[in-house]
């Protein structure tokens, strides 16, 4: 099964490589990564999204507790929470295909965030997913490049995450 | 000396004297190292000082072992001290050794200046990244000013939760003796990201003592953390009080008494037959800082099928990681140990019929039995004009020690058969690789025993195939004067690759054997200053090692080389893919049905 991890750790040089060493060490796999500091600024807050039975994330977050710079670790997808990744796409825009994917974009209420005689820029959000469907929503001719930022995630309700 | 002191009475140090007076505040007795370039400002500062011991080895590896097997000795951490690029890189195989045995030890490697970190400098290696998988935690220094809390951090992880090596990195310009800083050594360390488990839940604790209480066939399974842990003494009260079987691992031998008439043998590969069919047959296993490794627990699907299973340990990623416990245990052994002695004695006090006499009395028949049928043999003689076979080497060691030695082993089938045959008292007193399984651990390792206790009787039991790995280190023993004792199973081949070989390839030895081209070690120990004994006769077993042992040659090291059976195999051994009851007996005959209850 798909998880989503969320780790808050020492904002530190090499805690980083900590944590990716450590899928790489115990075969673990890694779907997505996205990693930025928080607002307290000695903090950086890394998502990952892995796959693997109750077993495998069990060691999983076992072993990411013992990375000594991991501060925080909390499985999102063991409770009810928000997760968003971003989509930047380019794509071919002429002739009729160019009002075509507009209107799919609007559909997945994308945006056009950049426009050129022969392309659109598009960046969408929302679940994997969401941004999976729209991509074979416009078919994989049209496209020239795709950029995901991998998935970021927060719990509903109440539920906070801090050091 | 670089020393300022300003007004207000604060100390300024260079980073180079920070560091060096940093080990001293936190108890450091020795350093084991090897200079080098990047590593020349913190050597100047050792110069000057006369608190901290340096200990010059021949080869970094060795540092690292003698340094790890001085922690295992005392639990207090080894420090080693090594240069950038080669020396950091040398050292890597005894930070793995530490790490997989959960052993405190502080690294700290040279490395070149800030300013050429990325450059391809020469001796230039990532140390951080190199060593980062093998490792609890690491440190880059980035000034010099940090170098007194890192290094109070560095110990403080290294000898907290479970145990494990810490690298410190130091580019040289972080030692440079022009550049001062305030030294100030922090009292005390906290830190919101490391806060190990120190005791473990009550309520788990009294659901395991009644688990045990309202068993018919416990075993206690103990393993290395016991030793690390300091859980012996509460662990020996434990079984005392619940009068079952105790089983150790290799790691954990000496965490019960082996002379006790509860202890059944270790268990596992190479476990005796009656541990292993106790294993198999318990319906309760109460696990104390033991890891299910996959040299115990053989196929893990068919493990102890009948067996409640208690894990108490320190670090909650070993527990569930191979086999699923019903009651896991998270906190320090020695902890978790008394509270649940002191339970367990409440328990009896109030219930003095809880624990079942009849049932124990079957059980212990049972195993009595097992013991009988395929037990080890701990009174094999010596026959003249027979080959000595090693296990009776083992044995006339205990005998010539009187069981009371430290000995320290290397790997392979030497080291087997002294883990079978040296039953160890007490704690501290059997220090291998058994992790990493690391050749050439045991003759430094010996060394930074006999460092730790200069007065102890230390002996290294190792096989010639292990000893060559590291031999260079005769020179250090010279240096420093290391009486050493060192007791060489020599079966002229790799014997237990040869083993496997016999038993899984046909026979067919392919690189295990160099008979015509070993060195004779007599000479080769003599050429290093010390004393060679060879001994090829059995007749001549015992009075060698009297004589090894005498006073005459208390302050020596001395290297007995025994020539042994080289067709001998251990057992019993584990047949692979099958439960902990399967085993090879000899190199014909496996156990049986019809030894199964």
């Amino acid at each position: 099964m798909r998880h989503i991890i969320a780790v808050l750790l020492e904002n530190e040089a090499g805690a980083l490589s900590r944590v990716v060493g450590l899928f790489a060490q115990r075969s673990y796999n890694i779907e997505s990564l996205t990693v930025a500091p928080t607002e307290d600024e000695t903090l950086s807050r890394l998502t990952l999204t892995t796959m693997g039975d109750d077993n495998v994330i069990e060691q999983i977050i076992k072993h990411l507790n013992k990375i000594v710079e991991v501060v925080k670790v909390i499985d999102l997808s063991e409770s009810a929470h928000v997760e968003r990744e971003l989509l930047l796409i380019k794509v071919r825009a002429e002739g009729e295909a160019r009002a075509e994917i507009k209107r799919t974009c609007d559909i997945f209420r994308g945006q056009i965030v950049d426009v050129s005689a022969t392309n659109y820029t598009l960046q969408l959000s929302g679940t994997s997913d969401k941004l999976d469907a729209f991509i074979r929503a416009i078919g994989k001719t049209t496209i020239l490049e795709a950029v995901r930022s991998g998935v970021s995630g927060i719990s509903r309700g109440d539920k906070v995450l801090t050091a | 000396m670089a020393t300022e002191k300003s007004d207000d009475s604060t100390e300024y140090l260079s980073g180079g004297d920070m560091l060096i007076r940093a080990l001293q505040d936190s108890g450091v007795e020795y350093i084991f190292g090897y200079p080098g370039g990047s590593a020349l400002h913190i050597y100047d500062a050792i110069f000057r000082q006369q608190k901290v011991e340096h200990i010059l080895v021949r080869h970094e590896q060795a540092a690292t072992h003698m340094a790890d097997a001085y922690a295992r000795a005392t639990g207090k951490p080894g420090v080693v001290l090594v240069t950038s690029g080669p020396g950091a890189t040398n050292a890597i195989t005894g930070i793995a050794t530490a790490h997989m045995d959960s052993i405190p030890m502080i690294v700290i490697s040279g490395q070149v200046p800030s300013a050429l970190i990325g450059t391809d400098a020469f001796q230039e290696t990532d140390m951080v990244g190199i060593s980062r998988p093998v490792v609890k935690h690491s440190f880059l220094i980035k000034h010099c000013s940090e170098l007194p809390s890192v290094i109070r951090k560095a110990f403080h992880i290294a000898t907290t939760g479970r145990p494990g090596p810490v690298v410190i990195d130091v580019p040289k310009d972080t030692t440079d003796p022009e550049v001062m800083a305030p030294y100030e050594f922090p009292k005390s360390v906290t830190m919101r990201s490391y806060n190990p488990a120190v005791r473990g839940n009550g309520r788990q604790i009294r659901k395991a003592v009644e688990i045990m209480l309202h068993a018919k066939r416990p075993i206690i399974y103990s393993g290395g953390g016991v030793i690390q842990g300091d859980g012996a003494e509460a662990l020996t009260k434990v079984a005392h009080a619940l009068k079952c079987p105790v089983t150790n691992t290799l790691m954990g031998l000496g965490g019960f008494p082996g002379h006790d008439d509860q202890f059944v043998g270790m268990l596992g590969m190479h476990g005796t037959y009656e541990a292993n069919m106790a294993m198999h047959h318990a319906d309760a296993i109460l696990a104390v800082g033991a890891r299910f490794d996959d040299r115990v627990t053989n196929n893990p699907a068919t493990f102890c099928p009948d067996a409640s299973i208690i894990h108490i340990d320190v670090d909650p990623a070993s527990i569930s990681k191979i086999i699923r416990a019903d009651v896991p245990i998270v906190g320090q052994v020695a902890n978790v140990l008394h509270e649940f002695n002191d339970t367990l004695q409440a328990e009896l006090g109030k219930r003095p019929d809880a624990l079942d006499a009849e049932a124990n009395q079957t059980w212990w028949q049972q195993i009595a039995d097992w013991r009988k049928a395929h037990g080890l043999d701990h009174a094999m003689k010596p026959e003249p004009g027979k080959p000595i076979l090693p296990q009776m080497a083992v044995q006339a060691l205990y005998k010539a020690t009187a069981g009371n030695a430290f000995v320290t082993s290397d790997v392979g089938q030497h080291q087997m058969f002294a883990a079978q045959y040296y039953k160890f008292a007490k704690p501290r007193r059997w220090i291998n690789s058994g992790g990493l399984g690391t050749m050439g651990f045991g003759l430094p390792a010996a060394m930074g025993v006999q460092f730790a206790h200069p007065n102890a009787t230390v002996v290294c039991v190792t096989g010639e195939g292990s000893f060559m790995m590291n031999m260079q280190e005769l020179s250090t023993c010279l240096q420093y004067g290391l009486p050493i004792k060192i007791v060489n199973l020599n079966n002229q081949a790799l014997g237990m690759v040869k083993q496997w070989q016999d038993m899984q390839y046909g026979g067919r030895h392919s690189h295990s054997t160099y008979s015509d081209s070993l060195p004779d070690f007599k000479t080769l120990v003599e050429a290093f200053g010390h004393v060679g004994f060879k001994v090829q006769k059995a007749e001549d077993l015992q009075p060698a090692l009297a004589e090894a042992f005498s006073p005459a040659l208390k302050n020596r090291t001395v290297f007995v080389d025994i020539w042994v059976d080289p067709d001998e195999h251990v057992y019993p051994m584990a047949i692979k893919g099958g439960s902990m009851r399967d085993m090879y007996l000899t190199k014909i005959t496996t156990s049986q049905q019809g030894d199964y209850i």
